[in-house]
């Protein structure tokens, strides 16, 4: 297995599945303000997906481009981590997930910018711009809506107890997280992993929530052994046109 | 267009004897070319015209959000997703920078809102028919943007300040829209048979509807005579509509597609394109309610604004508990 390939391939994954979802939303947020933000994140990370994408394509050599590994590969091919891929439900789990993922996603680009790879550490750099936006207004959601309503404070400690098995995930390493770390290609999870912690204590504190003390995760998705039932729909749909037409150009 | 059919007085233009001195000093600033702001003193007719038209043209940034939103979880490329994306972001920020506009009037987002979901107030007719291939994403752009830009061009003039100044933020990105739609329309006439299939199909489908954005033919009406005085509308519908016509046709042959329109010609006299009328009863029966969408685009925003009542309500609640928090904390 090509380590560097395979590691590429997960961060533009991560993004462009979590880009899908938020996309979902466009013209139907709860308020046109949301809508435009959520918009905005999607539109962020379909553009980090072409960063990534683009660079993974290059190392595999295989004469494959970003929207040939975006578009043309199976749920099985996908790496993306269990979290992004699981179905906006309402707006509570939708800015949970998006905040579980950008508490996470800061603090890896940002240890990602000392890659010994100096692609990898460009795309990083400009990705993290982003996603430091990102982080701010996902966990200033959650603080208002944690504190809120009596229902958003229901809604939120749902949302967060829902998706709480999909965070240990992102931190348990495996033999490319291993292999990557080794190499100075990319940071070592655990460090990330205290960082992650930090955002996510301090901004459940400042929304009222309770952080769940379970730490059973549900692995499956970056191995791409078993993703959920879900990502097999988005792939249809997303992929609908790629495949029912093999080789046009759009 | 994205206003159609907008109410005036429906008395007609007064005269310079029938207007009081304060509406003749009005009208004397409007016709010197001044912009009339908010604070100023304006007649009510004005005022509750400029809400009708600046209200429905939010609505039609909003409810026009659906058609588009409908393909961008199957457009074909990463680029062609994250232009859509943006595409159809940058039309809610029009419906912002317009409700904005009209709040500026002395009516809220929510009571506007409450209007559209209620029937009360429209959006645009072009909204209720369905996009059904990816051809559709090129067509809207490339007609149903380009239609919105003839009208909303000379809109940058408006006597209204926050809307001609609103109008002058939309018509740069609408420009884009409609660049960005006939590119998608290019790439599919250049490409397989099918593709050229979606084109034609897609104009087949838009074309007429697209002419209907203008709105009939309002050379007698009273409505309009009194929006063109107080230039809250600058042109005739007609106008525009051979405008349109007369801009698209030559694009049409450039893509090399057919304007479903046996009877469309160019009249040496005029120099300008003869062509069909559209279907007007379908037209009224659109803004009846009997269009092929209306019952679904009305369902999906009103879902969307009934589910996400918890969310504005937490948000203020929050906004709330923290003013005073900080007024306990001194
Ligand atoms: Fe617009
Ligand atoms: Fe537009």
């Amino acid at each position: 297995m090509d380590h560097a390939f395979e590691f590429l391939v997960r961060q533009g994954d991560n993004v462009l599945v979590l880009g899908h979802r938020l996309s979902e939303w466009c013209g139907q947020g709860p308020v046109l303000e949301e809508d435009i933000a959520l918009a905005n994140i999607a539109l962020d990370m379909i553009g980090q997906t072409q960063l990534w994408l683009s660079y993974a394509a290059e190392v595999e050599g295989a004469n494959r481009t970003a929207d040939d590994l975006a578009y043309l590969r199976d749920a099985w091919d996908f790496r993306n981590v269990l979290l992004v891929e699981q179905p906006n439900r309402d707006f509570a789990v939708t800015i949970m997930r998006q905040f579980l993922f950008d508490a996470y996603h800061v603090p890896y680009l940002h240890a990602l910018e000392s890659s010994k790879d100096q692609r990898v550490a460009e795309i990083a750099s400009k990705c993290r711009k982003e996603a430091i936006y990102h982080l701010e207004r996902s966990s200033s959601v959650i603080v208002a809506l944690g504190d809120g309503t009596e229902e958003s404070h229901k809604r939120m400690q749902a949302a967060l107890e829902r998706l709480w098995p999909y965070t240990g995930e992102l931190f348990l390493s495996d033999e490319t997280d291993d292999a990557v770390a080794e190499s100075g290609l990319a940071p070592v999870l655990n460090d990330v992993k205290a960082r992650w912690l930090q955002t996510v204590q301090s901004s459940l504190k400042d929304a009222y929530l309770q952080m769940p003390d379970n730490d059973f995760a549900q692995i499956g998705g970056k191995s791409g052994i078993r993703h959920s039932e879900h990502l097999g729909h988005m792939l249809s749909t997303m992929q609908v046109l790629q495949r029912s037409y093999p080789g046009a150009q759009w | 267009m994205y206003a159609q059919m907008i109410k005036s007085t429906g008395q007609g233009v007064k005269s310079d004897e029938q207007m009081t001195e304060q509406e003749r000093a009005f009208q004397a600033r409007i016709d010197a070319g001044e912009k009339i702001e908010p604070k100023d003193w304006m007649p009510d007719g004005y005022r509750n015209n400029l809400i009708r038209q600046i209200g429905q043209h939010a609505h039609s940034e909003i409810v026009g959000q659906l058609p588009e939103a409908n393909w961008i979880t199957r457009a074909p490329t990463l680029e062609r997703k994250a232009n859509l994306i943006a595409k159809v972001q940058d039309e809610a920020g029009h419906g912002l920078y317009l409700y904005c506009a009209a709040e500026t009037l002395g009516i809220s987002r929510d009571e506007l809102v409450d209007m559209l979901h209620s029937g009360a107030m429209k959006y645009s007719s072009i909204f209720n028919y369905p996009t059904l291939t990816w051809a559709d994403m090129g067509a809207v752009g490339w007609l149903v943007d380009g239609a919105a830009i003839m009208n909303q061009v000379p809109l940058q003039r408006t006597s209204y300040g926050p809307y001609a100044r609103a109008m002058v933020r939309i018509c740069k990105e609408e420009s884009f829209h409609q660049r960005q739609g006939f590119h998608i329309m290019m790439a599919m006439c250049n490409g397989n048979q099918a593709q050229k299939r979606m084109a034609q199909d897609a104009l087949n489908r838009f074309w007429f509807p697209a002419l209907m954005m203008f709105g009939p033919s309002d050379k007698d009406s009273v409505h309009s005579a009194q929006s063109m005085a107080w230039k809250i509308k600058m042109n005739t519908n007609d106008e525009l509509r051979q405008k349109f016509v007369d801009e698209t046709v030559p694009q049409a042959h450039y893509l090399g597609l057919t304007i479903p329109d046996e009877q469309l010609v160019l009249n040496e006299d005029t120099g300008n394109h003869d062509f069909t009328e559209p279907d007007w009863s379908e037209f009224h029966s659109i803004l009846k309610g009997d269009g092929p969408c209306n019952v679904e685009r009305l369902e999906v925003r009103a879902k969307a604004w009934e589910e996400g009542a918890w969310v504005r309500d937490g948000m203020m609640a929050h906004a709330e508990k923290r003013a005073s928090r900080k007024a306990a904390a001194g």
